[in-house]
């Protein structure tokens, strides 16, 4: 079996963590750039669009809406503390992305697995405070599907396990658009329509050889992943819009830094091309590595760390400029890693970016200068407190107090941000 | 006369050198070096304060109500949210949506939380709106102005 844990509308959790006032109340995260809507809590999802401008929302839903600036710092070590929360449920877990991993259940008594996740949501929720749901099948798109339900039909409790040859799983994938499937867009979903295909039912009966004739291998494989076989790797398999990964394991153990940083640089050039051929920016990267699991003789270490990159972009030297510093702050000597990877994170269609100064296409020495730029206010930022110098909008009204409101502490990184507790 | 051998198997070259030190002195056979028993690494705060990383956060104390706990002004609170609390023990609750302080305690058959300050009368846990945060297991609490990060 395998599972898919997926925290629950993670940007918001994270900031509920440390704001046990903010729960059950509308919170909305927004991008640091340009002020749009990137994450939203449940009770946000009416209110306020995903990539809403924050300063078209409407004072009347303004007033009853927590905003908050998007604060990767947080973001990043919480998804670091759920991983190695869920490395004590099963040695086998692979990052998806900054909120999903899947989890190979291989061995496991089918029967108690129900109960082994629900042990699981209730370890993460309590050590790190982030509610989390489980998918559970024998196949990622199946386990996809499952996650969905769990998340959203309540008396799932947060787990559900679909097997694949069930009547339960038929009526669900009948009711299931081919378009909700994991990694199949809306032109694909098109084309399919086209051969009679609107289901994932129809998916599923369809004839593998005709689908692969028609498309490729990759949606062939979709067809058998919906009869619950095993068959996509998640490397290079990104739904568009959504987080890009690239990653690979190295063949063989290594300890070498210059093969190491060889292999993100390599990843996340691959990101960013894959960037540009979908029209996306994204607005941050994680780099993560690996040792192996399976070698209980040797010393495990499994990092991750989220950069945001000082704006939208699918500039290969940005991305790798990012990639390549946060390799060298997670990067120790002695462990001998498996595999490393970059992801993309948070990305949006290029053209839909409102511009800012730095979006526009710029010349080599505008960008060297806009580098500079970036430097300096880093280096002011760090040395006389964060957002002190910041970048202005080419919007006009930009509310400058109302901007410092919108940050929120980076609570579990920084000796100066922690959480405070009355006594 | 032939030896026989058995292949254990590949040596493996890509092993990181192990960082365990080395006993100074000759190895003389039957007789334990008396050094052996010095053989030690630094003394890591970590290891002795963080026994679950992944579940530890820090927590700035604010208030004096628990200085009859050792708990003053500033401090630094290391908080271990995989424990379950039990009578006794000092957590973090969140109570009215905000983080406070504060001691467990059983009174006949019902909890409070307590700040051992007569000013501050117990808080029944029953009909309040709250939730465990995590468990205080230590403090930090410096002596010189400028530490832990204050």
């Amino acid at each position: 079996m395998i599972g898919l844990v997926d925290c629950n509308n993670f940007y918001a959790s994270c900031e509920r963590v440390f704001r046990p006032d903010w729960e059950g109340r509308p919170l909305a995260v927004l991008s640091n750039n340009d002020g749009c809507v990137i994450a939203r809590s449940n009770e946000a999802k009416q209110l306020v669009e995903m990539g809403a401008p924050a300063f078209k929302i409407p004072p009347s839903v303004r007033r009853e809406l927590i905003l908050v600036s998007s604060n990767y710092t947080l973001y990043g070590d919480m998804s670091r503390r759920v991983t190695a929360t869920l490395r004590e449920f099963t040695p086998d877990v692979e990052i998806y992305s900054i909120d999903e991993s899947f989890l190979g259940f291989d061995g496991f008594r089918i029967e108690r697995l129900k109960d082994h996740c629900q042990r699981l949501r209730y370890v993460v929720r309590r050590n790190t405070g982030i509610p989390v749901s489980v998918g559970l099948s024998t196949s990622r798109t199946l386990a996809k599907v499952a996650n969905k339900l769990a998340k959203k039909v309540a008396v799932y409790e947060g787990v559900c396990l679909l097997q694949p040859d069930s009547e339960i799983t038929r009526r669900i994938l009948e009711d299931t658009p081919v378009t909700d499937l994991w990694g199949v867009s809306g032109r694909l979903g098109q084309r399919l329509s086209q051969m009679g295909i609107v289901t994932a039912w129809q998916l599923r009966e369809a004839d593998p050889k005709r689908i692969r004739a028609r498309f490729s291998v990759v949606q062939e494989r979709l067809v058998y992943e919906l009869r619950g076989i095993d068959c996509i790797d998640t490397d290079d398999y990104g739904e568009p819009k959504k987080n890009i990964m690239t990653s690979r394991s190295f063949g063989r153990l290594t300890s070498d830094p210059q093969e190491v940083r060889a292999a993100i640089r390599a990843h996340a050039a691959r990101g960013a091309e894959k960037l540009r051929k979908q029209g996306s920016v994204a607005r941050a990267i994680q780099v993560h590595l690996k040792t192996n699991k399976h070698r209980e003789d040797l010393a495990q270490y499994y990092p991750a760390l989220v950069v945001q990159l000082p704006h939208p972009s699918n500039d290969t030297r940005v991305i790798v400029g990012a990639a390549q510093t946060a390799l060298s702050r997670i990067w120790r000597d002695g462990y001998r890693y498996m595999k490393a990877g970059v992801m993309m994170l948070d990305l949006v269609q290029a053209d839909s970016l409102q511009h800012d100064i730095f979006d526009s296409p710029a010349s080599d020495a505008e960008r060297e200068r806009s580098a500079k730029v970036s430097a300096v206010m880093d280096e002011l930022n760090r040395r006389m407190g964060r957002g002190t110098v910041r970048l202005g909008g080419t919007r006009g009204r930009a509310d400058w107090k109302l901007k410092a409101e919108l940050l929120t502490q980076r609570y579990t990184t920084r000796w100066n941000e922690l959480p405070t507790a009355k006594t | 006369m032939n030896t026989i051998v058995d292949v254990l198997g590949q040596a493996d070259l890509g092993a990181p050198r192990s960082s365990i030190p080395l006993a100074a002195g000759e190895v003389r056979a039957g007789f334990p070096s008396p050094a052996d028993d010095y053989l030690e690494t630094t003394l890591d705060l970590n290891e002795l304060l963080i026994p679950h990383p992944t579940a530890t956060f820090f927590v700035r104390a604010k208030g004096h109500s628990m200085e009859r706990h050792g708990i003053y002004d500033g401090d630094l609170l290391i908080v271990d949210r995989s424990l379950e609390a039990t009578v006794g023990d000092v957590v973090i609750m969140a109570v009215d949506g905000e983080l406070t302080c504060k001691q467990m305690q059983k009174i006949g058959q019902r909890y409070y939380l307590c700040s051992g300050n007569e000013h501050f009368p117990p808080i029944p846990l029953a009909g309040c709106e709250c939730h465990c945060w995590g468990v205080v297991t230590d403090n930090v609490h410096s002596l010189r102005r400028g530490r832990s990060g204050k």
